[in-house]
């Protein structure tokens, strides 16, 4: 029975890009375009500084808990501004794809579970690829830390960038943090229970959201306060030109962190109030 | 959804389609447009392809679209290859005493999406009839000085052999 399930589970995990469905795509546009518009007010910026004709990895900071709707604005951005046929890639945690209903939904829009070897098979069939190094660690950050950077020192994208010869094009966002309280990541309550070992799961957020009010763990998802959302795309960082033919980690890290953090400073400087931005 | 906006600009028929004919031109007039780019080797005419994007709301719309009716100097009619399904047309017709009314007719239909797509498309109306009226004022501008220009250049041509 155990094996079973496994089986099932790592079925739903696998990539398998042909599951992009860009029909549904199209139809599922009008719904994410009224609540970008009039929900959310969302901006996305410069998005002409992604590379028309040739795969890119796409680096942003994550936000939002597990409702991420910066993700979805940008998905919408992207696909009206590309056009839907553009095939479009993001990386998402294994417990979300694996979702029964939500899951499907998002296969069919283009997400992948997070592997190094998912990214590197969408960027080689030509497709940008968007991740989030911060993953669970940084879209759990508390509402005050809303406009920092905080990819807890995973470099996994470089190499993943250098692997696949592909430009790195950041991609800051603001406003995520503010659609609920978020109070703690319960990064200690999630090493107790363990849930690093069993789950992937490095916190165990604590927050205040609607319409639970108490918020632990955030798994059911929560309904987002109607935060501003802006989005910038800056432009790309070719690594061999940047840093020749055998560019250090590190240092890459360091500049593609820093440019983010000063684009999002810069985003942060704009908001006058939380929520209304 | 159909929308009509129209203007009465005071230049003849052949200056507007001259100016409307012209790929150039189309960033200059039309409100809200954040990208025109000629697509392949043909950059006006019947079967042109151009890829456009409009900001409305929170999204840049558009895609790529292909002239269908190229009439001079009445219609020019587009449709859209991909992106937003929509089609458009400037209809140009002369009123007399050197005035023209050009008619720009806009029609969008949001492809699935349920209630969802008949929401957008009612909600989306406001954004693109303004866009519209302020294009025509754009064009109404743009020609309109365009047609005086035109009127200097030939009083100055008419001037220059009586001064010889």
């Amino acid at each position: 029975m155990l094996g079973f399930l496994r089986e099932r589970l790592s079925s739903r995990l696998d990539a398998r890009l042909e599951d992009r469905d860009p029909d549904f795509i199209r139809e599922s546009l009008p719904l994410l375009w009224l609540l970008s518009t009039f929900y959310f007010r969302a901006e996305v910026r410069d998005l002409g500084n992604v590379p028309a004709d040739r795969p890119v990895l796409l680096v942003g900071n994550h936000s939002g808990g597990n409702v991420i709707v910066d993700t979805f604005i940008f998905s919408l951005a992207f696909s009206t501004h590309f056009g839907v046929e553009r095939p479009f890639h993001q990386l998402a945690h294994n417990l979300a794809i694996a979702w029964p209903l939500a899951g499907g939904m998002l296969r069919k829009s283009g997400t992948l579970s997070a592997s190094h070897e998912h990214a590197e098979a969408a960027l080689a069939a030509g497709a940008p690829v968007l991740v989030y190094p911060g993953g669970d660690w940084e879209t759990h950050r508390p509402s005050w830390e809303g406009s920092r950077i905080d990819f807890a020192g995973r470099k996994g994208f470089v190499q993943l960038a250098l692997d696949a010869g592909v430009p790195i094009v950041p991609v800051v966002s603001i406003g995520g943090q503010e659609t609920a309280l978020f109070l703690s990541r319960g990064a200690r309550l999630a090493q107790a229970l363990r849930l690093d070992r069993h789950a992937r799961l490095k916190v165990l957020p604590i927050s205040l959201a609607l319409p639970w009010g108490l918020n632990v763990g955030d798994f059911a998802g929560h309904l987002p306060l109607p935060a501003k959302i802006t989005i910038e795309v800056l432009p790309p960082i070719d690594l061999e030109r940047e840093f020749g033919p055998d560019p250090d980690v590190d240092d890459v890290y360091d500049l593609v962190t820093a440019q983010m953090q000063d684009a999002l400073d810069a985003l942060a400087a704009e908001r006058r109030f939380p929520v209304i931005g | 959804m159909r929308i009509n906006e129209s203007t009465l600009v005071a230049a003849p028929a052949g200056t507007v389609w001259r100016y409307l004919a012209d790929p150039e031109n189309y960033l200059r007039f039309l409100s809200g447009i954040t990208h025109w780019e000629v697509v392949g080797d043909q950059v006006n005419g019947l079967g042109a392809r151009y890829r456009i994007l409009v900001r409305v709301g929170a999204a840049e719309v558009g895609g790529l679209i292909e002239m269908v009716e190229w009439n001079e100097p009445f219609d020019i009619a587009w449709h859209s290859v991909t992106g937003v399904d929509h089609r458009g047309r400037f209809r140009i017709r002369e009123q007399g005493a050197g005035r023209t009314r050009i008619e720009y007719r806009f029609a969008y239909g949001v492809v699935g999406g349920g209630i969802a797509g008949i929401l957008a498309e009612v909600a989306a109306v406001l954004a693109v009839r303004g866009q519209m009226r302020r294009s025509l004022r754009q064009l109404k501008r743009q020609v309109e000085h365009e047609q005086r220009r035109l009127e200097v250049e030939r009083l100055r041509a008419a001037r220059a052999p009586a001064r010889q």
